[in-house]
């Protein structure tokens, strides 16, 4: 009875285990395998064509198939695809790169791959191999084609015809400049001030700090922000006043020396330069905001210029020159720091304003001729907006597409 | 000459790298990243200039006991420092190794400096807000507004007082809408104006008009 019992109780664990093997173990375990029946076929993939890559500089070839059928059907165990080169139709064929399933954004039907390691003038052929667990199907060779250098990228077209026009624009009105066309330019404050700031640090005895940002001379802001200093430092040897200029990068000290020697030496000052007065901080950004926070707290100029690009150092350097209540012009081109300088300085020159100041200081009619053609840019793309605008609501047809660029 | 030659220096990259931009075919192609790579090297050898100039305004201070000439000693000092222990007390390694005295000092006194420096950004916003959002016209008015707005809404007290309105009214939502809109319709309007800017200056110098970055008018 016993023994029935321990029996009875051996054979229910056993169940029980067998029981909860099925419910743990994957379906697809469970399946018994017929080991004689043929691997499932796999459809391969076609319409392979191959073509020179557009609008490159040579060396990639574009290479697009139609998906396998198990592909697109989202076959599960489906492997991806193997890209093979050779070239000869017949083959050897070599394996250059692998891809996994799943179709192009433009048309999911297709896949494309691209070959970036192509020789120019070399004929190749292109098969595609799908794969799916130990199956294979090969495509049908490709014709045969050749990577090439461009000489026009066809996706900036569009922007190639913006710069023409730009670039017209602006010649047009530099020799109406020249010509003697009266040019109006509006006032900008921030640029009318500089006189005065300077005239008030001359009258308290106290010295001018320049800060040229802290991007190096490839900044195009930088240079901007250069061609006012040496309007400003025309103003401090006139008035024979003193200038500071610290400086975070060695080829703007360079540079920004030359500039206040010039400006001396036209002046007729020579006498009161000092190559001293352009002098080298750190290429550190906090660093850089740090020793001028110093020099500021301790020196307290009366009028701080930051004039150049700046980043997350711009309030920092801001904020002091407001606590020890100096006149501040600042100019720059980060729209994310122009919210900064607007609220811890007098004056700001917005982004345009800046790369307008060297024309609207210097009063120069070629100078003024470029801003001009630069208004004519403004109203295009003023009009260009207005049109989209009504042409998007209507559904016309998609606008904003003329404005894309590829491959720049 | 001196002005002359640095001017169609200038004129002949600039124009090459216009026309690189819209040539993909050698030699244009590739001239981008030549330039970019002459600039680099002469920006690393010029790093010696400002290094010097560095410790000779500092020394020249120090030595005549000008104002605060202590300060000009401290940067003399921790330059000196940095120098001799990344040059000669790396033992056999970079200096950036992990591990080196060169490495601890970077870790341990630099960026916890630099960190400090960035972190005086929290009081500095606090003064400057405090300024740009008073009320004293229409204009500074709808600022104060509108900062309100997207600072109720960047926290979930913001979401918290509001959720019982329609979604649209939602704090979350209306700060989202601020930045997303009229926000970014000003950021734009100054960038087209910003990009024109660079065009027309860019042209200037390339025609060899603008001078003034060489000094004089």
């Amino acid at each position: 009875m016993k023994l029935k019992f321990l029996w009875g109780m051996f054979l229910a664990i056993i169940l029980t285990l067998a029981a909860a093997a099925q419910v743990v173990q994957p379906p697809g375990q469970m399946t018994p395998i017929d080991t004689t029946a043929a691997a499932p076929a796999l459809a391969p993939p076609t319409d392979v064509v191959a073509k020179d890559t557009p609008d490159d500089a040579g060396g990639s070839i574009s290479i697009t198939w139609k998906r396998s059928v198990e592909d697109m059907e989202g076959k599960r165990g489906f492997g991806g695809y193997s890209i093979l080169r050779g070239t000869s139709p017949e083959g050897p064929f070599e394996v250059i790169g692998e891809t996994s399933g799943g179709g192009d954004e433009a048309n999911n039907e297709y896949k494309t791959y691209l070959d970036n390691n192509a020789v120019d003038g070399v004929k190749y052929y292109y098969v595609i191999e799908a794969k799916m667990g130990d199956s294979v199907a090969k495509s049908a060779a490709s014709k045969a084609v050749m990577a090439s250098q461009q000489w026009f990228n066809f996706g900036l077209t569009n922007m190639f015809i913006a710069t023409v026009f730009l670039i017209s624009a602006i010649l047009f009105y530099i020799s109406s400049a020249k010509a003697g066309k009266k040019l109006y330019i509006r006032k900008i404050a921030g640029l009318e001030a500089v006189d005065e700031a300077v005239g008030r640090a001359t009258e308290m005895g106290k010295k001018i700090f320049f800060i040229p940002g802290t991007q190096d001379m490839d900044n195009v802001q930088t240079i901007a922000g250069l061609t006012i200093l040496g309007r400003v430092a025309r103003l401090t040897a006139e008035y024979e006043a003193r200038i500071d200029v610290p400086v975070s990068r060695s080829l703007v000290m360079v540079t920004a020396r030359e500039i206040v020697k010039e400006s001396y030496l036209n002046v007729g000052r020579p006498d009161a330069y000092n190559d001293d007065m352009v002098y080298y901080l750190t290429d550190d950004q906090f660093g850089y905001a740090a020793g001028i926070d110093g020099l500021v707290v301790r020196q307290k100029p009366a009028t701080i210029f930051y004039q150049g690009a700046f980043y997350a150092e711009s309030l920092i350097l801001a904020e002091t020159g407001n606590s020890i209540g100096a006149i501040q012009i600042a100019g720059t081109a980060m729209p994310a720091q122009l919210p900064f300088f607007v609220a811890a300085c007098d004056y700001t020159l917005i982004g345009e304003e800046l790369f307008a100041a060297s024309a609207y200081l210097s009063r120069e009619p070629k100078l003024l001729g470029s801003l001009k053609g630069q208004d004519l840019g403004k109203a295009a793309i003023i009009l260009a907006l207005l049109i989209g605008f009504i042409i998007q609501i209507t559904g016309l047809f998609n606008f904003a597409s003329l404005f894309s660029v590829s491959g720049g | 000459m001196k002005r002359e030659v640095p001017l169609l220096i200038a004129g002949i990259v600039g124009t090459v790298l216009v026309i690189q931009y819209f040539i993909p075919h050698a030699p244009f192609g590739t001239l981008n990243n030549v330039f970019s790579d002459w600039f680099s090297i002469i920006q690393a050898t010029a790093i010696w200039l400002g290094a010097l100039n560095l410790i000779k305004v500092a020394g020249d201070k120090v030595y005549k006991r000008q104002k605060d000439w202590q300060f000009s000693l401290v940067i003399i000092l921790c330059f000196m420092l940095m120098v001799i222990v990344g040059f000669f007390l790396s033992g056999g390694r970079r200096f950036l190794d992990a591990g080196t005295p060169f490495s601890w000092l970077y870790d341990n006194v630099y960026n916890p400096l630099v960190s400090m420096m960035f972190a005086l950004l929290a009081f500095f916003v606090a003064s400057a807000s405090y300024r740009a959002f008073r009320a004293r016209n229409k204009e500074a008015t709808v600022l104060l507004l509108a900062a309100f707005f997207v600072m109720l809404g960047r926290v979930p007290l913001g979401d918290a007082m509001t959720g019982w309105l329609p979604t649209w009214l939602h704090m979350s939502n209306i700060a989202s809408w601020i930045m997303n809109v009229p926000n970014l319709a000003g950021q734009r309007a100054i960038m087209i104006g910003i990009a024109l800017g660079i065009v027309s200056t860019s042209l200037r110098m390339i025609l060899g008009i603008e001078r003034s970055y060489l000094g004089g008018e």
